[in-house]
C-alpha cells in the first residue's frame, strides 16, 4: 500500500452540497484561472501532462490548443459522461460524491477555449446521477458561479452556460462523434474524421470532447500547479487515476491512486485479492474492450499508457475485470462478443457484419459443435474489422476476440477439444 | 397529450439548444415516462412539437435502447448480465426472479405489472450483480434482497390499489 490522499474524490463528507466545496476551496479555481490569460491556462494544463481517462489517452492540453482562436462562429464543449463500457463505473463516483469538481473544471476548460456553451451527456440510465449533477449545477447557478451572473460573482467578462443531455441507452454515444450526433438528435452515427470537432463539431462548429474525469482533474492542476501534478505516478502518464476493480476480487470498487500502480498491487492490496485465494485467470485491465492478459504474465505490469501498450494491452478507462481459473473464457468471450454486435450502430458493413458473425461463431463453439477451424476464422474475422470502419468501436469489438484467441489458444483448443461433436 | 407543465417543460429543454432538434431526446424521455411506450402517434405529436418529420422521431425512438415502441412491464427488471455481473452470478439474478414470478428473458406477468430484460453493463460492477427497477439501482443482489424488491412493489401496489 501506498501513501497517498485522493484528491479527485476526497474524504470529505456532503462534498456534493456546494456550501461544503466552496468551504474547501471550491470555484476559488476558476477565479484564478479568470486572472490569467486562455493560452496560459492551455499552457499549464499541457504541461501537467493529463491525458484523458475516456480510453484514448490523448494529452488534455493538446487537445485544446486545437481549437481555433480567431473565429465568429460559437464553440462548444462536451462531457463525455456516457460512461458504458464494460467494467467502467468510475464516473458515476464523481457526479455523486465530487459534481461540483467537474463543473469548476468545465468553466476553466471553457474560458481556456473561449467556449460558449458547454454540455454534459450523461447515459440515460444514470437517472439518479442525472438528478444530482442538475441539482449541483443548479446550486451553481445561484450563486453565481456558471451563466451571466458570473460577470457579477468574479467580475468577469467571461460567461458561460451549462447544460445537462441524458443520453437513451446507446453504447456508440460514447464515441465523441456519434455523441455529437446524438446531441444535436439525431440517431447516434460516428462521422467521419476528418473533419476532426476542433474544426467542424456540433452544429458545424468548433467543439471538444472532454471525459468527465479528464475535465475534474482540471480545477487540481489549476490550483496546485503542473508540477505538482505532473510528479503524480508515471511520468509519461501522470495523475490520479479512478480505478475499477470488479468480478472476482474480494473488494470489488473504484480506488482513487497514482496512476502507473502495479496491476497486481491494485488487485491484491487494494482490491482484498480473489476469494478462496484462487489464481487468476484472466484481466481485461481498461474496460471490455481492451485485450486482455494472461493471469501468470501480470507481474511488472503498470496502470498507465506506456506500460500497458509495451504489455499488448491499454489503458481504456482503467476498468480492471479480473477473472479467476474456473472462469470459462468461452463463456465470458461470447457475452463480450454479444455486447459489441447488439451495440454496433450499423454504419459500416464490417462490425455490422463481422460482429454477428464471430457472435454466431462463439454460440457454436459454446454449443458443442466448435471446430479448430474456428479459432482462425475467429482472428480472420477480427482482424478484418480493425482499422476498416468508420469509428474506434470496430476496434473494440475486434480486440477482445483477437487478443483472447491468441493468448488463449490452448485453452480454447482444449475446449473444443473436450465440448465438440465435430472437432475435427 | 402533454399538460401545460409538460409543454412548459419541453419549452425550457428547447431553450438549450441552439436547434430545437436537439431537444428530442429530452422530449422522448418525458413521453415514454409518461405513458411506458411510444407509438405512432405520440412519435408524430413528438414529430409536431419540434417541427420534425415523424420518420426521423421514429428513427430516433428505434436508435435508442431506452425508448419503446410497445408496452413493458409496469415494473421493468433489467438484470445486466455482461461480464462483471457474470462473474459474481448474475444467473442467480434470473433464476430468483423466474422461480418468484414464472417469467424467464424477455416475458411478462400476467399481470402486467413485472416484465424481465437483459441489461448491458450499467456501471454497477463494483457492485455486482445488479438490476434496475425502473429508474432505480438494486445493487449488491442476494436472493433474499431482490424477493424484498419484489415483495415491496406488491405491497406498495396492494396499498395504492386500495386508497383508488
Amino acid at each position: 500500500m501506498i501513501d497517498y490522499t485522493p484528491v479527485v474524490l476526497p474524504n470529505i463528507e456532503n462534498l456534493h452540497e456546494i456550501d461544503v466545496y466552496e468551504k474547501h476551496g471550491g470555484y476559488s479555481h476558476i477565479r484564478k484561472a479568470l486572472g490569467m490569460q486562455p493560452e496560459d491556462v492551455i499552457e499549464v494544463v499541457k504541461k501537467s501532462g493529463l491525458r484523458g481517462r475516456g480510453g484514448a489517452a490523448f494529452p488534455t492540453g493538446l487537445k485544446w490548443s486545437f481549437m481555433p482562436k480567431d473565429n465568429e462562429k460559437p464553440k462548444y464543449l462536451a462531457i463525455n459522461g456516457d460512461e458504458s463500457e464494460p467494467g467502467s463505473f468510475k464516473d458515476r463516483q464523481i457526479f455523486e460524491f465530487n459534481p461540483h469538481l467537474m463543473i469548476e473544471g468545465i468553466l476553466i476548460a471553457g474560458y481556456a477555449m473561449g467556449i460558449t456553451s458547454a454540455y454534459i451527456y450523461i447515459r440515460g440510465e444514470y437517472e439518479k446521477w442525472v438528478q444530482m449533477v442538475e441539482k449541483a449545477l443548479k446550486d451553481a447557478y445561484d450563486k453565481g458561479y456558471v451563466g451571466d451572473k458570473m460577470k457579477t460573482a468574479f467580475s468577469s467578462d467571461y460567461t458561460l452556460n451549462i447544460y445537462v443531455h441524458r443520453g437513451a441507452g446507446a453504447y456508440i454515444c460514447g464515441e465523441e462523434s456519434s455523441l455529437m450526433n446524438s446531441l444535436e438528435g439525431k440517431r447516434g452515427y460516428p462521422r467521419v474524421k476528418p473533419p476532426f470537432p476542433a474544426q467542424y463539431g456540433l452544429w458545424g462548429c468548433p467543439t471538444t470532447i472532454n471525459n468527465v474525469e479528464t475535465i475534474a482533474n482540471v480545477p487540481l492542476i489549476i490550483d496546485k500547479g503542473a508540477e505538482w501534478y505532473a510528479a503524480i505516478g508515471a511520468e509519461k502518464h501522470p495523475g490520479p487515476i479512478l480505478y475499477g476493480i470488479s468480478g472476482h476480487v474480494n473488494k470489488p470498487g473504484v480506488y482513487e491512486l497514482p496512476s502507473g500502480m502495479l496491476l497486481t498491487e491494485l488487485i491484491y492490496d487494494y482490491a482484498g485479492g480473489l476469494p478462496g485465494d484462487k489464481k487468476i485467470k484472466m484481466v481485461i485491465p481498461g474496460g471490455s474492450s481492451m485485450p486482455p492478459l494472461r493471469g501468470e504474465e501480470l507481474e511488472g505490469i503498470r496502470m498507465d499508457a506506456e506500460s500497458l501498450k509495451a504489455a499488448g494491452s491499454a489503458i481504456g478507462t482503467a476498468g480492471i475485470m479480473v477473472m479467476d481459473e474456473d472462469t470459462d473464457i468461452v463463456r465470458i468471450l461470447t457475452r463480450i462478443a454479444h455486447f459489441y454486435w447488439i451495440e454496433s450502430c450499423g454504419q459500416c458493413t464490417p462490425c455490422r457484419e463481422g460482429t454477428g458473425w464471430m457472435l454466431k461463431v462463439l454460440h457454436r463453439i459454446m454449443d458443442g459443435q466448435g471446430r479448430m477451424s474456428d479459432l482462425d476464422l475467429l482472428e480472420n474475422v477480427a482482424s478484418n474489422i480493425e482499422g476498416n470502419t468508420i469509428c474506434a468501436l470496430g476496434d473494440a469489438a475486434a480486440w477482445p476476440v483477437k487478443f483472447t484467441v491468441q493468448r488463449f489458444r490452448k485453452e480454447l483448443e482444449e475446449y473444443i477439444q473436450q465440448t465438440s461433436e465435430v472437432a475435427a | 397529450m402533454f399538460t401545460e407543465q409538460e409543454l412548459a417543460h419541453v419549452e425550457e429543454l428547447k431553450s438549450r439548444y441552439p436547434e430545437k432538434q436537439a431537444a428530442i431526446m429530452g422530449v422522448l424521455h418525458i413521453m415514454q415516462d409518461k405513458y411506458g411506450y411510444i407509438d405512432e402517434e405520440r412519435a408524430t405529436y413528438v414529430a409536431e412539437l419540434l417541427e420534425l418529420p415523424p420518420e426521423h422521431v421514429l428513427g430516433v425512438i428505434s436508435f435508442y435502447e431506452m425508448y419503446h415502441d410497445h408496452p413493458t412491464g409496469k415494473y421493468k427488471l433489467q438484470v445486466c448480465t455482461n461480464v462483471s455481473c457474470m462473474l459474481r452470478n448474475s444467473d442467480m439474478v434470473i433464476a430468483t426472479i423466474k422461480e418468484r414470478l414464472g417469467i424467464a428473458m424477455g416475458e411478462q406477468t400476467e399481470d402486467g405489472l413485472f416484465s424481465l430484460h437483459e441489461a448491458e453493463c450499467l456501471g454497477s460492477c463494483g457492485t455486482a450483480p445488479m438490476m434496475s427497477v425502473n429508474k432505480d439501482y438494486h445493487e449488491n443482489l442476494t436472493p433474499e434482497s431482490i424477493n424484498a424488491a419484489i415483495d415491496s412493489i406488491y405491497a406498495m401496489e396492494k396499498s395504492n390499489n386500495g386508497n383508488s
